[in-house]
């Protein structure tokens, strides 16, 4: 799991200008510009139906903006089509709000998913077996510690186990990107601080970027604020100059406008009263 | 003004467009054998049971029928003939495929939209495979082979039931002559007819099942107007289609 990326920082996801319009007269997305780069966390915060969700599902191609520019890895995918489109996402893992497992196949098969499916771990058109990738697959689960659920259904798994192995599924291809939909809604704290820590030791272990869509303010800070020991196996505190604080930015969308981006400092100084609805800082929280 | 012709055009351009794509796909790779042999065990061997009884009794009831109106013209001898033309042209098709229709257009398209509502076809198209390809082909492939062949099994089983009306029953005819007057009673046009009907009728109820799944919009209350309308649209058009490759057949 511990393959490095190339040292050399480069811009795994841009926005520029990205509009969407549905039926509504109010666009879903609206003139959005971002760019993710290289081992960064982005913490992409919002009230439901601010364009959070939107966001992923451009970057991933399952929605096309009405205008604005998409580059995915420094390729211009805006007028992808669906085939050019199926590389660009083999490079991408995703975890879906409910976990998004295919409710048919095992848990084994579920994770295995993207190693037997895509075109880039084909030889001369021929899927790998089960078998074949079976090492990868448990390394994967183990790593979400649910190593002794391969054969069970996901029906079988409360909702926490579903997320941890949708985790597992995005992680398996060793994505350069990994977007995660609400990984802690509608989960007790304790197993979303479980989901955080999971997230947070992935990003150690695999020096991933990842963008991790959220409405809880607290994912946001135990990502900035905290590293994964590997040798206890557990979350410790960051020293206050480690590059880690500054390589997790935050956003905040309303009404699909992006409002804030910047370091978390910045977010808890705003006196704006929707921003600083999603900071850390009690004080603003109580007004 | 013809705003209400809309959304019926647009829902055929996109039957045409998914048909169209899932053709294609059965002949590029990557190919899914193990999703083709699922599908054709649940449509083919799971639909046998209910298609050799419908078979059956459509056999038994064209004959009960036909003693009636046959014997006014004392021409009950003809019986065989009768249930043969009339199964293999119309009615072992039109209700096997209608039988199907409401098992499977319907089973297609709520499970197509229960994985649509719960996201699973994104994470498909997200995890670089293509839904069309993994979930439609599949289907529409086995839906091909298979209702031929539950066509073909429904027509004999039917003539079977015809003949057990006619002969043990009622006495109408001799059994040779029944099976003689069957057999020589149909013609390459009623044969070839009765298997172009449900090749294209395998085609309606798969990509009717799947394009109502993959539509489904609005949760669990859509996922269930997803199958009434597969099952309704598919019926209709089987019904449709046959009125026209009927026509064709009558001058043939």
């Amino acid at each position: 799991m511990a393959r490095q990326k190339a040292n050399a920082p480069r811009c795994i996801l841009k926005f520029e200008d990205v509009s969407l319009q549905f039926d509504q007269p109010r666009p879903a997305l609206d003139r959005v510009s971002f760019e993710i780069w290289s081992g960064e966390t982005r913490i992409i915060l919002g009230a439901a139906g601010s364009g959070k969700t939107v966001i992923m599902k451009i970057a991933l191609g399952l929605l096309k903006p009405s205008s604005g520019r998409v580059s995915v890895m420094e390729q211009d995918v805006t007028h992808f089509d669906e085939r050019q489109w199926y590389d660009v996402r083999s490079h991408i893992g995703v975890l879906f709000q409910e976990g998004g497992l295919f409710d048919s196949l095992t848990i084994e098969e579920n994770v295995a998913y993207p190693l037997l499916n895509q075109a880039r771990f084909m030889t001369a058109g021929k899927k790998p077996t089960l078998d074949s990738v079976r090492p990868d697959v448990q390394d994967a689960l183990n790593f979400v510690e649910l190593g002794n659920t391969l054969n069970k259904f996901p029906s079988e798994l409360s909702g926490g186990m579903r997320r941890r192995v949708g985790i597992a599924r995005g992680s398996v291809a060793d994505p350069d990107l990994f977007l995660y939909d609400s990984p802690t809604a509608g989960l007790d704290p304790i197993t979303a601080n479980t989901i955080i820590a999971l997230l947070i030791k992935d990003r150690e272990m695999r020096n991933s970027t990842a963008a991790i869509i959220t409405h809880r303010f607290q994912d946001g800070h135990l990502m900035a604020n905290f590293r994964y020991n590997p040798e206890k196996d557990c979350l410790e505190k960051l020293a206050a100059d480690s590059p880690i604080r500054e390589r997790t930015k935050f956003m905040v969308m309303n009404e699909g406008r992006l409002v804030f981006e910047g370091s978390e400092s910045a977010l808890d100084a705003s006196q704006d009263p929707y921003i600083s609805k999603f900071s850390m800082n009690p004080a603003r929280k109580a007004s | 003004m013809l705003d209400w012709l809309k959304s019926p055009f647009l829902t055929f351009q996109e039957f045409v467009l998914l048909a169209g794509r899932a053709t294609v796909n059965s002949v590029r790779r990557p190919f899914y054998g193990q999703d083709l042999f699922l599908q054709m065990d649940t449509i083919g061997v799971g639909s046998l049971p209910i298609t050799v009884l419908i078979g059956f009794f459509s056999g038994v009831i064209m004959a009960l029928q036909m003693s009636r109106a046959l014997s006014q013209y004392g021409a009950t001898g003809q019986v065989g003939q009768i249930t043969a033309i009339t199964l293999v042209r119309e009615m072992g098709p039109v209700l096997t495929a209608l039988l199907i229709a409401g098992r499977n257009a319907s089973g297609i398209a709520s499970e197509l939209g229960s994985m649509k509502v719960s996201e699973q076809i994104d994470a498909m198209r997200a995890l670089g495979t293509d839904p069309v390809k993994k979930l439609v082909t599949p289907r529409l492939l086995a839906m091909c082979v298979t209702l031929p062949l539950l066509t073909i099994i429904a027509d004999f089983v039917g003539i079977v039931g015809g003949y057990m009306v006619a002969v043990p029953l009622l006495r109408l005819t001799t059994g040779s002559q029944y099976w003689n007057n069957a057999w020589r009673s149909l013609e390459y046009n009623d044969i070839a007819q009765g298997l172009i009907k449900p090749l294209l009728f395998a085609f309606i109820i798969a990509l009717v099942g799947c394009l109502y799944g993959m539509r489904t919009t609005g949760g669990t209350q859509g996922v269930g107007r997803a199958t009434t309308q597969a099952v309704v649209v598919a019926s209709v058009w089987i019904f449709i289609v046959t009125a026209l490759v009927t026509r064709i057949f009558v001058n043939l």
